[in-house]
């Protein structure tokens, strides 16, 4: 069994404005303390610009075993890339 | 600048970078066992804020020297009588209280220290000081956050709190006390006026026992001595311990 505190996963942003990325999680107490243990273990080496936390049971995640039925039906779908369209100039985070 | 002040500014420098040093040596005692791994990377990055804190300072204050000495031959080959810390940083670690207790008194301190001397006439000190300010603001919110936690959660841990802050009020006038230097310091600019920065202190300090039920303590006797060097018997074997590499091996490098 856990006998640590509450678990959390840290989500870290490297640049205002970029997307949040999963970069790991933390135990803590309360929220304060987990957004201080992330900023300690996952942003000393100037990773980031902002941290969302949040605590592990809230998020929902898919079960291994629905992943084929979630999945795999859209392995050949190729017509679903937007591959036949320029891409704009400048668009880095498409 | 006079000889006089001279010296007063390296007095300031090295209280400042022993002050750094040594909570850093005794902080870095919690690396591998803090209550748990999250909070033992928090204490250890709290530590190695202090010792990148204390090679600045310390060769800042090494240029004010004749002849000019490194950081690290101030940090290892200076013995007790000649540092200049707060007889609080130096005291043994003790309890896990004990230390959140000791980091509040000391990051409200240097909080208010480093924001007044962002503004000091010494461009060195003033440039520094603005990225000081900011480790020393998340310093103390971390340990204002665990006096919370701590006043307010079991009885015991309430208890071992109020322990710390009645064992360690005897420690906390000296950090503003006037010497000559001070004095000096201040007519100059370089320096604050340590009575204003302790009545903000003790703003800061109440603000946060008053979440958490905690009073201020009542006046006692107060230790004093570090403005001259003279130390408690625990500065001693830190140093002992500290500097025994660079005095057994000098010079040593690998």
């Amino acid at each position: 069994m856990d006998t640590q505190l509450d678990l959390w996963e840290v989500f870290v942003q490297g640049k205002s404005g970029g997307q949040f990325m999963h970069a790991g999680s933390v135990h803590a107490s309360d929220k304060e303390m987990a957004l201080k243990y992330a900023r300690d273990l996952y942003t000393r080496r100037n990773e980031g610009s902002a941290i969302w936390v949040v605590l592990s049971n809230n998020i929902v995640s898919s079960a291994p075993e629905d992943a084929e039925m979630f999945f795999d039906p859209a392995n050949d779908k190729i017509y679903r890339h937007p591959t036949f369209y320029t891409m704009p100039e400048g668009a880095l985070q498409i | 600048m006079t000889m006089e002040l001279k010296e007063a500014l390296q007095k300031f420098l090295l209280r400042l970078g022993d002050n750094a040093l040594i909570q850093g040596q005794r902080l870095s005692e919690w690396c591998s066992r803090a209550p748990m791994l999250e909070e033992d990377i928090a204490l250890s990055n709290l530590a190695l804020d202090h010792i990148g804190r204390a090679q600045v300072l310390l060769d800042y204050a090494g240029h004010t020297f004749g002849e000019i000495k490194t950081a690290d031959e101030l940090a290892f080959r200076r013995s007790e009588r000649e540092y200049y810390n707060f007889l609080m940083a130096e005291l043994p670690t003790g309890n896990f209280a004990f230390t959140i207790a000791k980091q509040l008194f000391l990051s409200a301190y240097e909080d208010l220290l480093y924001e007044a001397l962002c503004e000091s006439t010494d461009t060195h000190l003033s440039a520094f000081s603005l990225k000081a300010v900011k480790e020393a603001r998340y310093h103390f919110s971390h340990a204002a956050d665990w006096c919370m936690r701590l006043g307010l959660g079991t009885a015991e841990s309430h208890d071992k709190m109020v322990d710390a802050i009645h064992d360690l009020w005897a420690y906390t006038h000296e950090f503003f006390e006037m010497s000559d230097c001070d004095l000096l310091l201040l007519q100059h600019g370089i320096a604050p006026d340590q009575e204003k920065l302790k009545k903000n202190w003790l703003d800061k300090i109440g603000k946060v026992f008053m979440r958490t039920g905690f009073s201020i303590p009542q006046d006692t006797y107060q230790h004093r001595g570090s403005r001259q060097g003279i130390h408690t018997e625990h500065l001693g074997h830190l140093l002992c311990e500290m500097q025994y590499l660079q005095r057994s091996y000098p010079d040593a490098s690998w």
